[in-house]
């Protein structure tokens, strides 16, 4: 049972990482159309040597470095992805196998995260290569650690998107609400700044979103730094079978309207 | 003359009258830009908010910064991406001939066909932000005025890079993400230059001139420095515009249509 199951998803991953191997130049592009992170580290250095931020500018540095490499790890597009299938029909006759669509498009984001690997090397070796001065080792324990919240915070974006996704069943209006999410990640999950220098408030209440989980927790966790990690982690989970649920839900009631549809 | 621009009323008239069908449309990019909008407003705050300085720019003097970016914002959003985004598709599916064919100029066509009210509401928020900005300052409003000379030049060279990137679709087909990477480091026009380290500048000026769409009209706009910036920004616009024709008619000769 677990064996068959092994060998179809290796299947399905190393069709999709073939696939996009013959796309590698375009996901270069992909790659560094997530520069942002590196344009908001050159305004923090230089703003964080007059104010009183608690933070260095290397400190800013390596914090909008990681935050590039997460992103590099997190991003999701199945939303577009499902859009095209349901507009232009071709979910139909993925219906009809005896599989879920959702592994397909988990596979696709699998095999992608494959071929990005060899440029995420590449962009660390230029950044340290250009900027030996924020070279710092986070330890086999944190590196470990930060493994796997990026791993369930790819889990944890897919999930979220993939819902929005599936509203694509009743409105073909779904990227627009993804595109207001994705204006939440920007500002509240700790991409335009580290969450450590947003108002002590906020911050508190943020932590109780599913936001900064899937940027400042896994960057802090891969600084190094003091992360809190056992109720953030509690937390974190919470959202993921949350999210899941809802997909679960979503994707049932969904179904039941696309064919009612008739297509 | 009179031609192209009776043609271009046409051309907006037409999109404008299907985009009325997608009403709704609106309605979402209305939301997306208040909320963006609050978004930039909060992360310009961080900077300031614990003593910080952008650059030796204030709080309301950046304001007319990322004022001035939230039009361009706008203005890419409503003309160049509905437009030049199509032009790799243009390539792919060979729709690219028909446009040759018609007795009007190719790049015009490519530049104008589509009006996309979408980006409208970014516009005017990028208005009120720099009016308030420049209320609040007691800005000259002779130098409001002639503000708008180096905001022009800043939207031809948007345009021109714009257009380079989307030239090269012709050879790569694939150039959608290109245009991705473009406005990702476009983004950087949204702080002063002097707020970024020296390398940041230096890349931001000559190799990617963002320092010319916001920074120059604003300065401008606050009556600093002198006629040297905005004459080197004319001078940028005309170049890269020049370019981008040059490149263009360079481009056409590889064009082979669809499947050949």
């Amino acid at each position: 049972m677990l064996r068959r199951f092994w060998r179809k998803a290796w299947a399905i991953v190393s069709v999709n990482h073939a696939l996009m191997n013959e796309y590698r130049a375009e996901i270069v592009l992909w790659a560094l159309s997530g520069l942002l992170p590196l344009v908001l580290m050159g305004v923090w250095m230089n703003v964080s040597r007059g104010g009183q931020f608690g933070m260095q500018p290397v400190d800013f540095a390596r914090y909008f470095f990681a935050v590039f490499v997460i992103g590099q790890f997190t991003t999701v597009w199945v939303v577009w992805e499902f859009e095209g299938d349901v507009v232009e029909g071709r979910l139909s006759p993925l219906l009809l196998q005896p599989i879920d669509p959702v592994v397909r498009y988990l596979g696709m984001h699998v095999g992608e995260r494959i071929t990005r690997v060899v440029f995420i090397v590449l962009f660390c070796a230029v950044f340290f290569g250009l900027y030996p001065g924020a070279v710092w080792w986070p330890g086999w324990a944190n590196l470990g650690t930060a493994m796997i919240v990026v791993a369930l915070a790819f889990a944890m974006r897919f999930a979220m998107q993939y819902t929005v996704a599936l509203v694509g069943f009743w409105t073909e209006r779904a990227s627009a609400i993804e595109s207001l999410t994705f204006l939440c990640f920007m500002f509240l999950a700790g991409r335009i700044a580290p969450l450590a220098v947003y108002p002590e408030g906020l911050r508190r209440v943020l932590w109780w979103t599913p936001f900064p989980y899937i940027v400042d927790f896994p960057v802090t966790i891969l600084l190094g730094h003091e992360a809190d990690p056992w109720p953030k982690a509690a937390v974190m989970l919470g959202w993921l079978a949350f999210f899941i649920l809802l997909n679960r839900i979503t994707w049932r009631r969904g179904l039941r309207h696309y064919s009612a549809m008739g297509a | 003359m009179r031609r192209y621009l009776n043609m271009l009323r046409h051309f907006w008239a037409t999109s404008l009258a299907a985009e009325m069908e997608y009403r709704l449309n609106f309605a979402v990019a209305a939301a997306t830009a208040t909320l963006g909008l609050i978004g930039s407003l909060f992360g310009l705050w961080l900077f300031f908010s614990r003593g910080g300085t952008l650059g030796g720019w204030t709080w309301d003097q950046s304001l007319v910064v990322m004022g001035i970016f939230t039009v361009l914002e706008g203005v890419s959003a409503t003309l160049l991406t509905p437009n030049l985004g199509r032009l790799v598709s243009h390539v792919r599916t060979g729709t690219l001939d028909f446009v040759l064919l018609k007795p009007i100029d190719s790049q015009f066509w490519l530049s104008t066909r589509y009006f996309s009210p979408g980006g409208l509401p970014d516009v005017a928020f990028g208005v009120i932000v720099t009016g308030v900005a420049a209320w609040r300052l007691g800005l000259e409003p002779v130098n409001m005025l002639l503000s708008l000379a180096p905001l022009a030049t800043a939207c031809v060279v948007l345009y021109s890079l714009w257009f380079l990137l989307a030239t090269t679709g012709i050879w790569f087909v694939k150039i959608y993400n290109a245009t991705e990477v473009l406005r990702s480091l476009l983004e950087s026009g949204r702080f002063p230059s002097s707020a970024y380290p020296a390398a940041w500048r230096f890349a931001f000026t000559f190799i990617l001139p963002v320092a010319f769409m916001t920074t120059v009209p604003a300065r401008v706009m606050l009556g600093r420095g002198g006629a040297a910036w905005p004459i080197a920004s004319l001078g940028v616009a005309v170049v890269l515009f020049a370019c981008s024709r040059l490149f263009w008619r360079f481009a056409l000769r590889y064009y082979t249509s669809a499947s050949s």
